[in-house]
């Protein structure tokens, strides 16, 4: 302020860049908070329905009784078959794309087209699955064909991150294993994946996580919203948890608003565990690669 | 000295072994293109179909979308209008909130604080769709309607919010990284010109990356115009032309879910409906999804 | 792979290397003859034709970026591995052409063991599995046998007496130098003929160093080795041979003793005594 000289006064920027700073992290500050608030509210919501009945019961036309059991066990069958497919189909593309592919043209192929298919809308997957599996190959509306759909819908997520994980893998450890005379593939077994296995994980967890959310494609190939009975294998029709939800949110009565919240309650919930195990493999992986 | 069956090198190249394996992973990899070719088959015969019965000129010049009703009318715009106009109000949140979010997090973060902000952040986009549906629904609605009376139980806006945050994570996300891969020299050499922080990161940084964010934000909006639940569940059923963010409108998304949750006889003309809106939707976040590419393939040709 | 090895090459000049050499006591284990390898379009090795000869240290000196590691990694084709990297001439062991298209490099492998200039024990495995890691990568371990194994290659290396009690402890558990060796009785294990050590000491300090070298002593009994070393003190330490590669191009192989003493081309004589590099 005493220097007279205009030219070495400092510019205006101390001030300036703690305003600006705060709004920047306002902006990350917020989002997150209204996240928390959301959550403490379907909480608040969920809590007079919350309950061991809730978890047990199938769902009613009394707000008051209906449960979601077919909704869980439903998305237990449905990620469970879907992992199944989904898993060892990706794992098994990144490590062609990532050991065996080079720069070959058909590599470029899949490579172009998984960018593409990353951003396809999930609703098209069910379109897909409908026209493919439900009616093409007659698999009705059933299990399978909702897994399947699902497993395509995941297939972009689990070859990416494993991808990831693969070349964490340093070059030097395959070079040793091919240098003692093992093939490409004995190396990748025993040397490489095993390394890559915790990183492959978390992908296949966060997958599996994106797919449990998931309710459009199902909606599309005909899970149903309200079911009295509990899949018995895969060519069971079947419901899901955030379906469940979304046919209790689009009641008009609020006593199954009370319903959807305790809905997502067990959602939110049923993610978290997985997120939690993600995080553990992560760590482990961490320390692994530490030594 | 050496036993004999070591010392030669011959053998066939590879065991079958080896090659079968190698072949079983390149299908496993060719499963999506598969996929790929699947999608465009079903659409493509389905859209075929239905545009056997319904005109090109019906389609994309009646300004009415009714194939459920009595007076059927299949003009593609109101649906096209209520995606664009939900997905318009979740980018003007996401935008501002994304990108200083990343300078945030790129420019100002300590290691160890953005260490814990970037994931929680990123919390934002593992929410189940579904939940931010009934935050719209239930939550977001009613609060809004307090300040906007008019505003009726559904409606573009709040579901255009509540898509808007979720989608903030995608945008903060790849441009903080766009942020990152600007070279330090840069930023070092407009200190040396005496340059402030700020000047340095708004003069220089940003627009260094702009290519980067840009392209993280063309896949926001294609995430934006994909999204289903939200809008399926806050926005309303009811196709119509109108920019008016108070009023129902249905997206393309919202449309399919409401003729797959009924029981529409498959193989009739409303069943081919939503394939031909799924035909419309696939091509339109096809092209968003290409020029992302393009503008990250020409951020990372020039910072990579 | 982007491998284009010459099948069908011209007959190479039989005359003198080939004479000269069965003056020698050893035999000639390995045979280049006119190699070239490139990494994309960038040549990293111009005509080099070198004899090495076996039960012998021959260490391969010169200033980095000479071309010494990709010498010895076009010995087991694993130059191969990288994409873009290519080689023509001819390399044979006892005879064979390792480039011949019916050869597989997997085999040629196991008799051409390798030592990295890094240690780089798999990390997921117990010491005594990376002992036996060779073995089991190709699946021809006998599972009687294995303890055996463990201890001999253990023992070659010299470091069964520092990790007999804790072989089930990790790998990555020991020092640099006890990893190296670890790495060193990896390869000893699957039994091969010729070893090739990549720059082994590089990263290790010289108590760990002075270890290794005492080994290979031992080691030039049983096996033929080649030692790429940016060290000129070790190569004069170690081998009996002595290769200098500059530019890609071999410039001189003699006798370790006469390459240090009485260099013929003054190239050499400026790298030992120091004038560049």
């Amino acid at each position: 302020m005493s220097t007279p000289d205009p030219a070495r006064t400092r510019p205006p920027s101390r001030l300036a860049e703690q305003l600006v700073r705060a709004l920047c992290l306002t902006a990350v500050i917020l989002p997150v908070l209204l996240l928390v608030g959301l959550i403490v509210d379907v909480t608040g919501q969920a809590s007079e329905r919350l309950s061991w009945d809730f978890i047990t019961s199938f769902p009613s036309r009394h707000p008051d009784e209906a449960g979601i059991l077919p909704g869980i066990v439903g998305s237990f069958w449905l990620i469970a078959m879907t992992g199944t497919v989904a898993l060892p189909v990706g794992v098994g593309a990144a490590i062609y794309l990532e050991e065996y592919g080079g720069r070959g043209r058909l590599a470029n192929l899949i490579e172009v087209n998984l960018a593409n298919l990353a951003g396809v809308p999930s609703i098209i997957y069910g379109l897909l699955g409908l026209e493919l599996f439900v009616r093409a190959l007659g698999m009705g509306r059933s299990l399978a064909a909702g897994a399947l759909a699902m497993a395509l819908l995941v297939l972009p997520i689990v070859i990416m991150s494993s991808r990831e994980a693969l070349r964490t893998v340093p070059r030097t450890l395959r070079e040793a294993g091919m240098a003692l005379g093992a093939t490409r593939w004995q190396v990748i077994r025993q040397v490489v994946l095993p390394m890559a296995m915790p990183g492959i994980l978390t992908g296949a967890i966060l997958a599996i996580a994106r797919a449990i959310g998931e309710a459009a494609p199902l909606i599309i190939l005909g899970a149903i919203t309200y079911v009295g009975f509990l899949p018995d294998g895969p060519g069971s029709p079947f419901t899901v948890l955030p379906i469940q939800i979304f046919n209790w949110v689009s009641r008009p009565q609020p006593g199954f608003v009370v319903d959807a919240a305790a809905g997502i309650v067990v959602l939110l919930v049923t993610l978290l565990v997985l997120s939690g195990a993600a995080i553990y493999l992560r760590h482990r992986f961490e320390r692994l690669r530490e030594g | 000295m050496v036993d004999p069956s070591r010392s030669s090198l011959i053998r066939a190249r590879t065991t079958t072994g080896e090659r079968l394996t190698e072949r079983l992973l390149l299908a496993c990899g060719l499963l999506s293109v598969l996929t790929t070719a699947a999608i465009v088959g079903v659409l493509l015969l389905e859209t075929l179909e239905f545009f056997s019965e319904v005109s090109l000129a019906q389609f994309f010049g009646d300004t009415q979308w009714t194939p459920l009703f009595a007076d059927k009318h299949f003009g593609i715009w109101p649906l096209v209008a209520g995606t664009l106009l939900t997905s318009a109000i979740a980018i003007a949140v996401a935008l501002p909130f994304g990108l200083l979010a990343a300078v945030y997090l790129a420019e100002f973060a300590r290691p160890g604080v953005r260490r814990v902000l970037k994931p929680t952040l990123e919390l934002l986009a593992g929410v189940p769709t579904i939940v931010y549906g009934y935050f719209a629904l239930v939550a977001l609605t009613p609060l809004l309607q307090r300040l906007i009376p008019e505003l009726a139980g559904f409606n573009a806006l709040s579901p255009g919010l509540a898509m808007g945050i979720m989608i903030i994570p995608m945008i903060s996300s790849l441009s903080e990284d766009a942020i990152h891969a600007v070279p330090r020299t840069l930023r070092e050499a407009a200190y040396a010109l005496g340059a402030s922080r700020l000047q340095t990161i708004f003069r220089i940084v940003l627009p260094t990356a702009m290519s980067g964010i840009a392209a993280s934000v063309v896949l926001a909006v294609s995430r934006a115009v994909g999204e289903t639940m939200i809008v399926a569940i806050a926005a309303g059923q009811q196709p119509r032309l109108t920019a008016d963010p108070r009023v129902p409108v249905e997206t393309m998304t919202a449309y399919i879910v409401q003729v797959g949750l009924g029981d529409t006889p498959t193989g009739t003309l409303e069943y081919r409906t939503i394939f031909a809106v799924g035909a419309a939707l696939f091509l339109m976040t096809f092209v968003i999804n290409l020029a992302s590419q393009r503008l990250a393939r020409r951020f990372r040709g020039a910072y990579g | 792979m982007m491998l284009s090895a010459t099948t069908d090459r011209p007959p190479y000049r039989t005359a003198s290397p080939d004479r000269d050499m069965e003056t020698t006591a050893n035999g000639i284990k390995i045979r280049a003859r006119e190699v070239h390898a490139w990494y994309g379009d960038n040549q990293v090795l111009r005509d080099i034709t070198m004899d090495i000869e076996a039960q012998r240290v021959t260490a391969i000196i010169g200033p980095s970026g000479c071309g010494k590691s990709t010498f010895i990694r076009c010995l087991n084709r694993m130059h191969e591995m990288i994409t873009g990297a290519r080689v023509e001439g001819s390399i044979e062991l006892e005879g064979q052409d390792v480039y011949a298209h019916e050869v597989d490099p997997v085999l040629l492998r196991r008799r051409v063991g390798m030592v990295f200039q890094k240690p780089n024990p798999f990390p997921t495995m117990s010491i005594r599995d990376n002992v036996l890691a060779g073995l089991r990568l190709t699946r021809s371990e006998r599972r009687s046998q294995g303890d055996a194994i463990v201890e001999t290659a253990l023992r070659q290396a010299a470091l069964w007496e520092e990790v007999q009690d804790k072989l089930d402890a990790r790998g990555l558990s020991l020092s640099g130098g006890q990893q190296q060796r670890l790495c060193i009785a990896r390869a000893l294990a699957v039994e091969p003929e010729v070893l090739l050590m990549d720059e082994p000491c590089s990263s290790l300090d010289p108590i760990a160093t002075a270890r290794i070298e005492d080994l290979l002593h031992d080691l030039c009994e049983r096996y033929t080795i080649v030692i790429v070393t940016h060290n000129m003190q070790q190569a004069a330490r170690v081998s009996q041979r002595t290769a200098f590669l500059l530019h890609g191009e071999l410039v001189e192989l003699a006798d370790t003793n006469a390459l240090f003493t009485s260099p013929a081309d003054s190239r050499t004589e400026d790298y030992i005594t120091g004038k560049f590099g």
